[in-house]
């Protein structure tokens, strides 16, 4: 029996929206606030869902302890308190949140202990959210 | 196709237990959940059914009559119960997230089919607000 499993992540981290390939004028336009050079953060809520089928022995599709390993392992040490810009995921990608859980969704579609990874959701503030599929 | 959502909540006790393991294999794979004595959590089930707006009504379902299924179906029998040991189908099934949410389905569905038109489209159960689960009703 398929079921779902979903499970929320809190990290903090600052970015700046810009790109090289706007000007400066451009970038202001395009990205308003979010351009400003110093950067600023967000408290991101990154739900991660995954499909799969009920173990009749555990009645899990995934054993919580072993997905968050991987997803703090992977994915909160990776960006909880650091500039998104400078990871080296970003280098050539503006942080928007779009790209947050694109970039997620494939540090994570492989490594999982179990099941298939079905969604990843990154909430940037209460009020806007994006998700990722396949 | 519109899908209509409502909530409910609902608190209750469990514990996660295989009885074909040994104790110590229950606790390294349930961890603190599998105290004997039990541990609670407040609910929350999101019902979500899926049909045409009425042409008269404008409704999917009437939210009234969607509430009393949920509270005659399974918050008379789940709401400040212990799963394991008052709920008959968990004493041989670990009413873990996963098997609430597909438990719950299975008790809210002949209610929507029985009534026509809109379909039990997904049931999902918060546990806590960082861990849920959801069955769509796949085989």
């Amino acid at each position: 029996m398929i079921a779902y499993f979903g499970r929320r992540y809190t990290l903090c981290a600052s970015h700046r929206l810009h790109t090289n390939a706007l000007t400066v004028e451009e970038n202001r336009a395009t990205y308003g606030k979010c351009n400003n050079p110093h950067g600023h953060g967000h408290n991101y809520v990154v739900e991660v869902l995954v499909a799969g089928a009920v173990d009749p022995e555990t009645g899990m599709v995934v054993n919580m302890a072993a997905l968050d390993e991987v997803v703090r392992a992977r994915v909160v040490e990776r960006f909880d308190h650091t500039n998104l810009n400078l990871d080296p995921l970003f280098a050539n990608r503006v942080p928007t949140t779009e790209n947050l859980s694109s970039v997620v969704f494939a540090l994570l579609k492989d490594a999982l202990p179990v099941g298939k990874l079905e969604r990843v959701r990154v909430e940037e503030t209460e009020n806007n959210f994006f998700e990722c599929v396949e | 196709m519109i899908f209509l959502t409502r909530r409910a909540t609902f608190s209750a006790s469990h514990y996660y237990w295989n009885p074909a393991w040994s104790e110590e294999k229950n606790e390294q794979v349930f961890g603190r959940c599998a105290n004997r004595n039990g541990h609670g959590h407040n609910y929350t089930l999101e019902v979500t059914v899926a049909g045409e707006p009425d042409s008269v009504t404008g409704f999917v379902v009437d939210l009234k009559w969607l509430k009393n299924v949920i509270e005659r179906e399974v918050l008379a029998a789940w709401d400040h119960r212990h799963l394991n040991l008052e709920v008959p189908e968990f004493a041989a099934i670990i009413p873990t997230t996963e098997n609430i949410a597909i438990d719950a389905w299975r008790r809210l569905e002949p209610s929507v089919i029985q009534a026509g038109g809109a379909q039990l489209s997904r049931v999902r159960v918060y546990e806590t607000p960082e861990i849920f689960a959801e069955y769509r009703g796949e085989a």
